[in-house]
Order: structure tokens, then C-alpha cells, then sequence
């Protein structure tokens, strides 16, 4: 008898939590594709090809082709120079800090870094690249790529870091005694065997961050400022996608807000579509070494 | 013992196992042989080497214990392996007992030496040889694990009571006719209570042959053929 | 069977012990007033013993028992981590290793080891065994094959993956991967090869193949194996050392050991009474 009221009422919790659990779950599914939606529907007559073949110089009867090719080049820089800096980081905190004071210091401060808000990064990369920049050139070079790939840069190396940081831990301290006791030197065992135990959560790791930079826009507007043409000189104003975004909505045209749709639904799916990469592609093999 | 086990050297040790019982038991076998033929001989100094020569088989018994011990303290055998090493202790118990009185049956030859032959030992040889070839059978039998021949050892048995019991009348018989005859007929009816008894040691052994090969204990009807303690005998 | 341990001196008072037998080979490692301190925690305390050339040693004992922590030593692989101190001597071949001058790369290809859990690089099989061997020679390719198949073939894993050696190592099973650890050990031709729980993650049959391992290997090495399956170190070892709570009460031949233990305290441990 006092059993069977246990079970009851343990069913009973169980079912109140899992009804719970779903709610949340479909609220945040709904609010998904609920964005997916408003994009689609708001933006599904600017989704023609020549969005992406015609530059934002053409108003209404453009596309937004030059923003597309300005994300791609500042992502990349950002990526590129985010990526071996984080990453060796990302190694040192995990395989070198063992016995230094600093290791749980530059941690912490890596974490405030992760979550600073982004225009403070924007800002920073105007005070020390963009302003010195144009002092020194005597105001030829002012905003640029260049600057708006630091500044995404600076975004995208505490998520490496500590992605870095966090899959070389993962990897059991039992490799890296078996290689050592094999006389392997550690910085042998670093790069040959943890790094490439870790390979696929650092990966991970970078289309993360990948996927975080793509879609700031705060940080590109104090550096890369952004320009109606087609720009492949970083050292050049250079437009991005939600950059444009940002203007096109602020636009009186009906038709150029449209075109902010659209951008924004492309915008979304690519990372919608990065996310999905970094989580297939690489969650079957994360760090297999039971 | 079918398929090696994966640790090769626990073969080798349950090998050598079966060996030492099978050598321990040829020894036995010899000893008896020796007995009757010092009985046969009259041959004082040697029925004392025989009776000296039980030391060996008893330094064997030791030797099994103590690899039996060695085996269950660091194999830890188990199923089959636990029966093979089990059924080696009491083997090994009933061979001691099989060499014990074959060296008591020398024993006794020395005392039968004093007094004029009796016509009536030839059947001691008889009954030695049966009690032999039962010996010899079930070492064989064990060293197959042949759990059928053990059987059969088993059964055969009966016949060595058969000739035991037609001994024991024979003996009684002489003594009856010439209370001169009692002394020596006490002593080979004490030797032919020895050897009948060397039957059913090797019966035992039969017995532990079966439990090896089968796990259980050899259960079936068997008359018993020694009459000679049945209250009755004497109406007869 | 005679009782030459019978007469074994005992070394109660100051926690030492001595497998003492006639016959035995030899000392190859020989360890004297080992203390040993994770911080505070005095983990190891006066360890002396004598392990001897081409013999299985197991080492068994409760749970922290400082077992694990007594082999990490013999290959100072407890140096990775900080806070850990080791004192005392241990000689092998005539040196102290836990000398700081001693070559921590002439220790690793001297004293190998295997861990309790098989960890094989992420990489294929062959490069798994040639791997260590590259760090410490430069081999041609063909020597490099002939090499790698002979540690492959004393592992006793030849012939499962002759077929498959361009293949990853980390799609053999557990029995397997632990034997390519082996092999990766001995491929670096060490004297001494330690084992650390080598089969507590491996099913019964791994076991027994890794055990069958283990007394092939000791024609030419010297083993250390810590185990907690009391069974495993009855069945494979020459000499069995039992420890206690950092203390090492009991070391003599593993016969002995199992049929006639000199301490109590031994006693009480491998009958199931305590620990």
C-alpha cells in the first residue's frame, strides 16, 4: 500500500517535469522557426538571384552581393587570426599552466572577455587600429576590413580559448602519461597526439565562434564601417551583411527594407546551417579514447 | 582435459598433475608385485626393501598434496579443473593406503619365512594378480579419463571378492585340519584381507574417475561378494 | 617442497621486507627508505624491497594503498603533476633514478609501463608502436616495419592485426588495444615493464591472454604488476608484496604468500577478512 503511493506519487512528479521539460523545449522550437518565418515571409520577394549577384549601390534595384563577399573576407580575418592565437592559448592554460599562478588568472579574465559586450570590443579596435591608423596615414586609411577583422577577431578568441582549453582537458590524463612514460617530450605530445585527440572539439570550437562573429554587427560599425561597393582591399571600408542589415531597416524604402529581410534570412540560415556542421560533423568523434 | 587453457603453464601443472598420480600408482602397483613374489621366494631382505620402499610412494603423496595446495591456492580451478584437482587428493589418499598394504603383505612374508610352506599360498598370488590388474586398469582408466573402463573396475571388482571369499574357506579349512597350521594361515589371511582390501581402493579411485568425467558421484547396484563378515557365513 | 622462507628474517619493526629465496635472480631494482608525499599525505612510508631480473613481481593491497603510487615511482611519471615528492633511493642497474641528474628519457626507455585503462594513440596501429620507438631511434623504414612486428608479435597481437595495421587503433577492442599498449611498451625494448591494473577494464578471456602475456614476457623482462584482483597476482606473479596503508607489510614468494603468509595482517587481506 505505502509503496504503491510512493509510485504514484513519483509518476506523478515525473510527468509535472516532463511536461515542463517539452513546454520549454517547444517554446524555444517556436520561437525559432517563428524568426525563420518573419524573415522568409518578409524577405521571399528580395530572395532572387540577384541578391546575391548585384551590390547594395543599386538601392532598390540591387542586391547585396558586396556585403556578402565583405562578410566572408572579415570573418575569414577574423577566424585567421583568432584561430592559432586561441588555440595555443586555449593549449597552454590546459598542458602548462599545471604549476603557474597564472593559469586560473588568464582563465578568468578569458571568461570576462568571452562575455564583454561586443561594442566594447568595436570600440577598442577603433581607439588602437583605426585612430593610429589614420594618424599615420594622415587620414588615407581610416575605417578598414583590416580593423573589423581585429575586432571580430577579439570576439572569436575567448570562445577558441576556452573551447581549446576545455577539450584538452577532456582528453584523459592517462594519454598523456602513456606517451610521456614513453619518453615522448611534451611538446611532442602536445602538438602529435592531444591537439589531434582534441582536433574535432576545436574544430567545433572555431565554427562556433564562426557562427557568433558572423552575425555582429555593433563591433563592424566603429572599424569596418562598410561601403556600397564590391571591396576586396582590407585595408579599404568594407561592408558586411548585418551591417546592411542594420542600415536597410532603418531605411524609408518599403523595397530596401524587404532586401533587410532577405539578408537576414540568409544570415540566419548560414549560421543556422554552421551550428548544425559543428554539431554533426564532429559530435560522433569528439574525444574517443575509452 | 579438451581445449589448453589460455595461461599455458596451468596445463602444464594439471599435466604434471595426472603424471605424479599415474607414476604413484605404477609404484604401488610394483610394490605389490614385489610382495608376492618375496612371499613366493621366502626372501627375508628382500620383503624388507619392499617394506622400505613404501617411503617413496608416501614422499609422492606429500609431493601431490602439496601441488594440489599450490594449485588451489594460486589457479583458484574451477568446474572441471576443480574436479581433476580434487579427485588427484583422494587418488593420491587411496594409492598411500594401496602402497601401505603391499608393504604390510612383505611385512607379514617375514614371520611365514619361520614355518614350513603352505600349500595353500599359491591362491595369494591369485588374488594379488586380480587386485593388480584392477590397479593397473583403473591408473589407466584415470589417466583417460575413461569413466566407462572405470566402471568397469569397478564391477570387477567383485570377482577379487569372490576370490577372497573361497581363500578365506580354503584357509579356514587348513586350520581346522591342523591348529599347527593357524599361525601361518593368520598371517595370509591377514595378507589376503590386504589385498582384498587394495580392490577396493582402486574401486574408490574407479569412483573418483567417474566424478571427473561426469561431476557426480558413481551410483549403481552392486552386489557385494566378500560374504566372509556376513553373520550367515559360517552355516554355509 | 622446501621451507626456505621459513627462516625468513622479519622486518616488523621497521615496515621492511625482503622476498627471501636462494634461488631467486639477481636484484634489478632495489628500493631503500622510499617516503613518498602527495602534500601532506605521507602516501609511502620507508618502503624497502628488492625486486629481482626476469621475475613477475605483483604488488597487491587495499585501495589506496599507495600500490599505484609505488609503481608511478619506478618511472617517475608521478613527476608530471606538482605537489608530489619522492625520497629515498631507488637503484637500478646501479643508479639511483630518483636522482634529478638521472635522464628521465633514459629512465622511460629503460622502465616502460602500461596503464589500467588501454589509452592508444590517436593515430593507426603501426604508427602506435613506431611511434615511441622513432623519439629514441632513427630507424629506416624496413628496419621500422621488422621492428614494429616483432613487438606486435611478442604482444601476442601479430596475427590479429597484420591485415589492418594502416587502420586506427581505436577500432580494436579493449583486450586488443590494451596488447597494442604492450606492444607499444616493448617495442622501445625496455628491462623493465610495468603494469599498472593492466586487466581491470578487460573481460575474462582479455585477462587471461594478457596473464598468458605476462609470463611469456618475463624471459625478457622484468615485471611490476599492481593488481587489485588478489586471483590475477596468485596466478601470474613469482613474488607477491602486500601493502597497507602506505606501508609494505609483506613480500615474499607469491606461494608462499598464498598458502602460508608470515603477517596476519596478509592474511586477513587475501582471505577476504579485511581491506
Amino acid at each position: 500500500m505505502a509503496t504503491s503511493h510512493i509510485y504514484a506519487r513519483r509518476r506523478l512528479k515525473n510527468i509535472i517535469a516532463m511536461v515542463l521539460s517539452v513546454l520549454a523545449t517547444g517554446v524555444g522550437l517556436l520561437f525559432l522557426a517563428w524568426i525563420l518565418w518573419e524573415t522568409l515571409s518578409q524577405g521571399i520577394s528580395a530572395l532572387k538571384p540577384q541578391l546575391f549577384t548585384r551590390i547594395t549601390a543599386y538601392r532598390e534595384e540591387g542586391g547585396l552581393a558586396n556585403a556578402m563577399v565583405g562578410s566572408l573576407i572579415l570573418n575569414s580575418l577574423g577566424i585567421l587570426i583568432a584561430t592559432p592565437i586561441g588555440v595555443m592559448a586555449g593549449t597552454w592554460l590546459s598542458e602548462y599552466s599545471l604549476r603557474s599562478r597564472l593559469g586560473p588568472v588568464i582563465r578568468f579574465l578569458n571568461d570576462i572577455l568571452l562575455s564583454a559586450p561586443s561594442i566594447v570590443l568595436g570600440l577598442f579596435a577603433y581607439t588602437i587600429i583605426v585612430l593610429p591608423m589614420k594618424w599615420a596615414t594622415n587620414g588615407d586609411i581610416t575605417f578598414s576590413g583590416f580593423a573589423g577583422g581585429i575586432a571580430l577577431a577579439l570576439i572569436a578568441l575567448p570562445v577558441i580559448v576556452r573551447t581549446t582549453d576545455e577539450m584538452l582537458r577532456l582528453v584523459p590524463s592517462t594519454l598523456r602519461e602513456a606517451a610521456l612514460s614513453l619518453g615522448v617530450p611534451q611538446w611532442k605530445l602536445t602538438v602529435q597526439i592531444l591537439i589531434r585527440s582534441a582536433r574535432s572539439g576545436i574544430v567545433t570550437g572555431v565554427l562556433l565562434a564562426l557562427a557568433r562573429i558572423s552575425g555582429e554587427t555593433a563591433p563592424l560599425l566603429f572599424t569596418a564601417f562598410g561601403n556600397n561597393f564590391m571591396t576586396f582591399n582590407p585595408l579599404d571600408k568594407m561592408p558586411s551583411l548585418p551591417q546592411v542589415i542594420y542600415e536597410y531597416t532603418k531605411d524609408p524604402s518599403p523595397d530596401i527594407n524587404t532586401l533587410a529581410w532577405a539578408g537576414a534570412f540568409v544570415l540566419t540560415m548560414f549560421v543556422l546551417l554552421l551550428s548544425l556542421t559543428a554539431r554533426f560533423a564532429f559530435s560522433r568523434s569528439k574525444v574517443s579514447n575509452d | 582435459m579438451s581445449r589448453e587453457h589460455i595461461i599455458k603453464s596451468y596445463d602444464d601443472e594439471l599435466t604434471r598433475l595426472t603424471g605424479e598420480i599415474v607414476r604413484m600408482g605404477e609404484l604401488a602397483a610394483k610394490q605389490l608385485e614385489g610382495a608376492i613374489e618375496v612371499v613366493a621366494r621366502r626372501d627375508e631382505r628382500a620383503a624388507q626393501r619392499v617394506v622400505d620402499n613404501d617411503d617413496a610412494i608416501d614422499v609422492m603423496e606429500q609431493e601431490i598434496s602439496h601441488d594440489v595446495v599450490r594449485l588451489l591456492a594460486l589457479r583458484a580451478p574451477i568446474a572441471g579443473d576443480l574436479r581433476n584437482v580434487f579427485a588427484a587428493l583422494r587418488i593420491a589418499a587411496d594409492i598411500e593406503r594401496i602402497g601401505d598394504y603391499a608393504a604390510n603383505v612383505a611385512k607379514r612374508s617375514i614371520p611365514l619365512n619361520l614355518v614350513a610352506p603352505v600349500a595353500v599360498a599359491g591362491g595369494l598370488a591369485h588374488l594379488a594378480d586380480l587386485a593388480n590388474e584392477l590397479l593397473r586398469k583403473v591408473l589407466i582408466a584415470y589417466r583417460d579419463r575413461d569413466a566407462e573402463a572405470a566402471y568397469q573396475v569397478w564391477k570387477d571388482d567383485a570377482e577379487l571378492d569372490d576370490a577372497y571369499t573361497v581363500l578365506f574357506r580354503s584357509l579356514l579349512t587348513y586350520m581346522m585340519e591342523d591348529p599347527r597350521n593357524i599361525t601361518p594361515c593368520t598371517h595370509l589371511l591377514f595378507m589376503a584381507k590386504n589385498i582384498e582390501r587394495i580392490g577396493d581402493h582402486a574401486t574408490n579411485i574407479a569412483e573418483n574417475v567417474w566424478f571427473v568425467v561426469h561431476g557426480e558421484p558413481l551410483v549403481a547396484p552392486r552386489a557385494k561378494r566378500d560374504l566372509t563378515a556376513s553373520a550367515d557365513f559360517e552355516t554355509k | 617442497m622446501t621451507n626456505m622462507n621459513e627462516a625468513a628474517p622479519s622486518f616488523a619493526a621497521t615496515a621492511q621486507a625482503s622476498a627471501s629465496d636462494g634461488t631467486m635472480a639477481a636484484a634489478k631494482m632495489t628500493v631503500r627508505d622510499l617516503n613518498f608525499h602527495y602534500g601532506e599525505f605521507h602516501a609511502l612510508k620507508n618502503i624497502a624491497m628488492d625486486i629481482p631480473e626476469k621475475k613477475v613481481t605483483a604488488i597487491i593491497g587495499p585501495s589506496g594503498c599507495g600500490k599505484s603510487t609505488l609503481l608511478r615511482i619506478f618511472n617517475r611519471i608521478y613527476a608530471i603533476y606538482p605537489k608530489l615528492v619522492a625520497s629515498g633511493e631507488i637503484v637500478l642497474d646501479g643508479e639511483n633514478i630518483l636522482d634529478p641528474k638521472y635522464s628521465l628519457n633514459r629512465l622511460r626507455s629503460k622502465v616502460g609501463m602500461v596503464f589500467q585503462k588501454p589509452v592508444p594513440f590517436p593515430m593507426t596501429i603501426f604508427e602506435n608502436v613506431a611511434y615511441g620507438i622513432r623519439h629514441h631511434e632513427k630507424l629506416s623504414r624496413a628496419d621500422m616495419e621488422i621492428r614494429v612486428e616483432q613487438a606486435l608479435r611478442s604482444a601476442a597481437l601479430w596475427d590479429e592485426v597484420k591485415d589492418k595495421l594502416k587502420q586506427s587503433a581505436l577500432g580494436l577492442s579493449g583486450g586488443q588495444q590494451q596488447r597494442l599498449c604492450i606492444a607499444r611498451g616493448i617495442a622501445l625494448k625496455p628491462e623493465v615493464l610495468l603494469l599498472d591494473e593492466p586487466t581491470s577494464a578487460l573481460d575474462p578471456i582479455a585477462t587471461s591472454r594478457i596473464e598468458q602475456l605476462v609470463e611469456e614476457l618475463k624471459n625478457d623482462f622484468t615485471i611490476v604488476i599492481v593488481t587489485h584482483n588478489m586471483q590475477q597476482a596468485a596466478r601470474c606473479s613469482d613474488l607477491t608484496a602486500f601493502m597497507y596503508m602506505g606501508e609494505l607489510i609483506e613480500f615474499d614468494r607469491t606461494e608462499k604468500i598464498f598458502t602460508k603468509p608470515n603477517k596476519k595482517q596478509t592474511e586477513d587481506y587475501i582471505t577476504g577478512r579485511f581491506g
